[in-house]
């Protein structure tokens, strides 16, 4: 492999180990928030247990983000010099933002947090954990706008040999950033929801502190079923953005070849392993197509086609990751939503079957935001930024493929070693339940 | 008002920033056992970093993306050309965050003794190849008209080396000088006497390295041309001078301001010394990476300069008061309610 495919290669496998670890933050954040309020506001001992129990989880978890992250910045210089030299104009701008508004922020308020039991008030302790929800947020708002912009770039001019930025504001107010940010912070907390439902059911199962757990599982279906549907929603919106802003990602999500209007939608079909088209198109839905992507049952939807092959990103990649994405998003309503009406109704102890289920769902959030960044970031190929500057002219060309085969494996066994430890004691932590 | 020279001017300061703040984690990191006699210190030794590292480091993370958004070209060049350096500063970096944090997870001294190891290793060498890095560019890098042309090998020059060790002896002192009042008394009484036989390998590494400079380097050109700018190094030798001073009188917490002091003053000096290069080029200045032919496009640099005067100051205030906050060291009781056993 040249350094270009390892380079490629590296960056997903940083990318979406550090994304392992960040979304349970971003949606875990709040709720522990949340419980501690409650705690202030009743003085209810019951609520100080359960904040500190999933503040503890939070914080294990939030470790492995963190160190994953400087990866991540460190990676746009080593191994994709080109690029940065040829945006760094503006799409560094949203980068060095988010360090200074949002990473100080959360890196310092959580320090507060863990060790300022007994040196704030109780108010100003809960406002800490406000502060690091809010923050961490905050910081996937601007790694998402410096997203956006790759995929849609917008605000600058070609000057100087570079892409030059010319107007900030069109880069904060960019749709498809604000798109990628809700549709990824909603998953994030789709995935702390299941992530507090599962491990409540664990405690509920064994009959643990049955009354702290069910007060965490009522609060995770609700904030899970909230943001599914939240998630769905900004999905769809997403879908047509796509078809707007980046038709040949779209065409290749839907495994759609042919360009034509009063687009159809197909529900059985299955892109071809080799050359163009599908193996078969089976339970076609008329206009339904033209209709989710444009909102007129007679628009036209480009396919394929109208890009040559140089031009497309890989399909069945794209397409499985989609498909699978859409599926797991439909089932996350389902499980959620039942949970919360068990939980309303006080039914929970009645189903343990469900209860166990929900154990065994914990990963499975985590597998759908993975795929969903597969579509985001191989549905934009072959394009770094899209139509502005292509992947394999952004790769740094003074790295060898020796340091990046180096630095892969190195990366590889080290994350690998890292994970495993920290799964390890996010399960031991979990298990051990509440205190007192 | 030219925004490329004074973004050399906040590229600087954040480095500094870091370097004084994450300074004294590292030392820590890989000194901090020396000063623990006992179990019970070694946990004061590492909970006395506890609610700061993190925050810390993310100086690190802003002057990283500070050089991405106002110099790309340097950003480029600096992470792309020292691959393998930053590659292990970046594993370095990895492993102390981790071993910080997952120390106190499990009561088990096995556990514990490999975090501290990993915390140990790690600090040392992310001290040592930070030093080494900037060393190399206080030497100029092998920029010539066809790119870059160095080595990994060529970066461990003994010029870079010396830098390296200067900065761990730097790191030493101030985790020592932090300890000395920060940390279990009997710990913080060695802790004390040890930054205060380091403070002469400091100094003398100091003077070797000044004088190297002057024979190896074109660090000195500017104060030389500018002497106002030899403020810089006075006041950095003074800061030096006074941390002794100041730890000899029973001090630490003062004399710990002066290192902090010290340690700023020094990065200061030197990249005072390379501009208007920020990666200059040992080969010929004319394949210098400067405030001229790198820096991003002056919308941009607004821009940059209005976020940095805004919010900069923001940190700096709740970070300040986050010290404050946990002036005193933290109590059994609150180690035990932060999970931090």
């Amino acid at each position: 492999m040249d350094t270009l495919a390892l380079s490629r290669l590296q960056f997903a496998v940083t990318a979406m180990f550090h994304f392992l670890f960040v979304p349970l933050t971003l949606g875990l954040g709040w709720l522990t928030a949340w419980f501690e309020t409650r705690y202030v506001r009743t003085g209810d001992a019951r609520y100080l247990a359960i904040t500190r129990f999933w503040g503890k989880l939070f914080l294990i978890n939030f470790a492995l983000g963190v160190v994953t992250g400087i990866t991540m910045e460190f990676q746009f210089g080593m191994n994709w010099a080109e690029y940065s030299k040829y945006v760094g104009d503006i799409f560094g701008a949203p980068l060095a933002i988010e360090a200074t508004v949002a990473f100080f922020l959360e890196s310092t308020f959580i320090g507060v947090w863990v060790f300022g039991w007994d040196r704030l008030s109780r108010k100003a302790h809960a406002a800490a954990m406000w502060i690091v929800a809010f923050a961490t947020n905050m910081s996937a708002l601007w790694i998402l706008l410096a997203n956006g912009w790759m995929q849609r770039p917008v605000g600058y001019i070609l000057r100087n040999g570079r892409a030059e930025m010319v107007d900030f504001w069109a880069l904060v107010t960019n749709a498809y950033g604000w798109l990628e940010f809700f549709h990824t912070v909603f998953a994030g907390w789709v995935i702390a929801g299941f992530f507090v439902m599962g491990v409540s059911a664990w405690h509920l199962l064994r009959k643990n502190q049955e009354e702290l757990f069910r007060k965490s599982f009522g609060a995770g279906a609700v904030f899970a079923l909230a943001s599914s549907l939240a998630v769905a929603f900004v999905g769809d919106l997403s879908g047509m953005n796509a078809a707007r802003n980046q038709p040949a990602k779209f065409a290749a999500m839907e495994s759609v070849w042919q360009t034509r209007t009063s687009a159809p939608y197909t529900l059985l079909s299955f892109p071809r392993l080799k050359g163009e088209g599908n193996y078969f198109e089976l339970l076609e839905v008329p206009n339904a197509l033209s209709l989710m992507a444009f909102r007129d049952p007679h628009a036209e939807v480009k396919g394929l086609d109208s890009f040559l092959p140089q031009d497309r990103p890989p399909v069945l990649p794209v397409f499985l990751s989609f498909k699978a994405m859409v599926a797991f998003g439909m089932l996350f309503i389902l499980l959620s939503a039942a949970g919360a009406w068990l939980w309303y109704k006080e039914q929970l102890h009645r189903f343990p079957l469900y209860l166990k289920l929900m154990v065994f769902a914990i990963p499975l959030p985590y597998i759908a935001i993975q795929l969903g960044w597969i579509v985001t970031e191989m549905g934009r190929q072959p394009w770094a930024v899209y139509g502005l500057m292509r992947t394999a002219d952004a790769v740094s060309m003074t790295v060898t493929p020796a340091q990046v085969w180096l630095s892969l494996g190195g990366f590889t066994l080290f994350y690998t070693a890292l994970g495993v430890v920290d799964v390890w004691l996010l399960a031991k932590y979990a298990r051990k339940g509440m205190e007192g | 008002m030219d925004y490329a020279k004074l973004w050399f001017v906040f590229w600087a300061v954040l480095w500094a920033g870091y370097f004084a703040l994450d300074g004294f984690d590292l030392g820590v990191g890989f000194s901090g056992w020396l000063a623990a006699g006992n179990e019970e210190e070694r946990r004061g030794v590492f909970a006395s970093l506890g609610p700061f590292w993190d925050g810390n480091e993310v100086w690190l993370i802003t002057a990283g993306g500070a050089t991405f958004a106002a110099f790309p070209a340097v950003y480029a060049g600096l992470f792309s050309w020292l691959y393998p350096a930053l590659l292990l500063i970046l594993f370095s970096l990895i492993a102390r965050g981790v071993s910080l944090e997952f120390r106190g997870k499990v009561q088990a001294a096995a556990w514990r003794s490999f975090w501290e190891r990993t915390a140990c290793v790690s600090s040392f060498l992310a001290a040592l190849l930070f030093g080494v890095a900037f060393g190399n560019i206080f030497r100029g890098l092998q920029i010539g008209a066809g790119g870059y042309a160095g080595t990994f090998l060529g970066l461990l020059n003994p010029y870079a080396l010396l830098t390296g060790l200067l900065f761990c002896a730097f790191f030493f002192f101030h985790g020592q000088l932090w300890l000395a009042f920060k940390a279990p008394a009997g710990a913080a009484a060695r802790a004390g006497r040890l930054a205060g036989r380091a403070w002469y390998a400091l100094a003398a590494l100091t003077v070797v390295f000044l004088a190297w400079s002057w024979a190896a380097t074109g660090l000195y050109g500017n104060f030389l041309v500018r002497r106002e700018l030899a403020l810089l190094p006075l006041l950095f030798a003074g800061a030096l001078v006074l941390a002794k001073v100041l730890l000899a009188l029973g001090r630490p917490s003062k004399a710990f301001l002066a290192s902090f002091a010290a340690i700023a003053l020094f990065t200061l000096t030197g990249f005072a010394g390379i501009y208007p290069a920020l990666l200059p080029s040992a080969i010929d200045p004319e394949f210098s990476l400067t405030v001229y032919n790198s820096s991003s496009s002056a919308y941009t640099l607004r821009l940059m300069t209005a976020v940095v005067v805004v919010f900069l100051p923001v940190v700096v205030g709740y970070q300040v008061w986050v010290y404050r906050l946990f002036r005193a060291p933290l109590g059994a009781e609150e180690l035990k309610k932060s999970g931090m056993y």
